[in-house]
């Protein structure tokens, strides 16, 4: 009996340390992410100010109609932290619940960010206008691209818990995908601060 | 038989570093954050650098907020690996904004118009 309960502490160990070594691989997969949104960062800080005699920020952008945005992102990255509370206590429900609530927030986000590119395109103020609308629709685009991958990994996660339950892969991935979450809720902090706020100031 | 091995199990998953309460406070933090940049930037009070400080120390301070609540790096065992990865992007990432912002302002500074002059004169043949 007991040498059964050492052997499963074993394997139980051992895969432990496997889905450790995963999430320390997508966490640098994250860290390099990074730099990449860096150096549209600084392209952006850059040619921010190189309007071609267009209007700048402060004159395109509602700040209003952008912390709603904001809001909607960040209570996102809130309900997916909650869905992955509810996914180690294994409750199904509550995990699709929250998954659901996440998909949805991030999906407003998207719709919005999108509605505004249209606006600014149909307004004159495409990204061929100037060196400030190139890397502004670089930076926030990329952004975005990313939050469109999150939403479809999210969708295929969610269906994958509602028909399996909960596997130590699907654990896994969920936690994967919560870090992934998580880490464009941050690059959306320094967008707003960077681009809407000193753009504003 | 059943329930030495359920307490094993218990015993060896990994013990859960998140918590309600944590994301609750991470939540709350990060909309105070956000409203107080926001009601800054759009209520005029402060003078121009002094914004422009006091929101880069609020995005600062939200992004610590949400790497120790949501992304729970303070909680990390050691070897702190994922610890010693964020420090060393968080560096590289303010050596390459910063750089560029530094030699990108420089080369402005430096291309003054009488500057410019003089060297396209001298490039089309010495005048």
């Amino acid at each position: 009996m007991s040498d059964i309960a050492t052997n499963n502490a074993a394997v139980l160990a051992e895969q432990q340390t496997n889905d450790g070594k995963t999430l320390f691989g997508f966490w640098a997969y994250i860290m390099t992410d990074c730099l990449l949104f860096a150096s549209l960062f600084a392209t952006y800080a850059v040619l921010h100010g190189n309007t071609a005699g267009g209007e700048s920020g402060r004159d395109l952008f509602s700040l209003p109609y952008i912390l709603v945005e904001t809001f909607a992102l960040l209570t996102s990255s809130f309900t997916c932290g909650l869905a992955m509370l509810a996914a180690n206590r294994h409750a199904k429900r509550q995990t699709a619940l929250w998954l659901g609530i996440t998909f949805a927030l991030g999906l407003v986000f998207l719709v919005m960010e999108l509605t505004e590119f249209g606006r600014l395109a149909r307004e004159g103020n495409g990204w061929q206008r100037s060196g400030f609308l190139s890397s502004y629709f670089t930076l926030v685009g990329t952004h975005g691209l990313h939050i469109t991958i999150g939403l479809v990994w999210m969708a295929a996660l969610a269906s994958r818990v509602w028909l399996k339950g909960f596997t130590r892969a699907t654990l896994r991935r969920l936690s994967m995908f919560s870090l992934f979450w998580h880490f464009l809720d941050i690059v959306w902090i320094f967008i707003f601060t960077i681009v809407y706020m000193l753009g504003a100031a | 038989m059943e329930e030495v091995s359920s307490n094993v199990v218990h015993a060896t998953l990994p013990r859960k570093q998140a918590s309600l309460s944590g994301y609750i406070n991470g939540f709350i933090l990060s909309i105070i954050f956000t409203v107080w940049a926001y009601v800054a930037t759009t209520h005029h009070t402060w003078t121009h650098n002094k914004l422009i400080a006091a929101l880069l120390v609020l995005a600062s301070a939200q992004f610590l907020v949400q790497v120790f609540f949501f992304l729970h790096i303070g909680h990390e065992t050691k070897p702190r690996w994922k610890l010693l990865l964020l420090v060393m992007m968080v560096i590289f990432v303010l050596i390459l904004v910063l750089g560029s912002i530094w030699i990108m302002n420089n080369l402005n500074y430096r291309m003054t118009p009488d500057q410019m002059n003089t060297y396209m004169l001298k490039q089309d043949g010495g005048i």
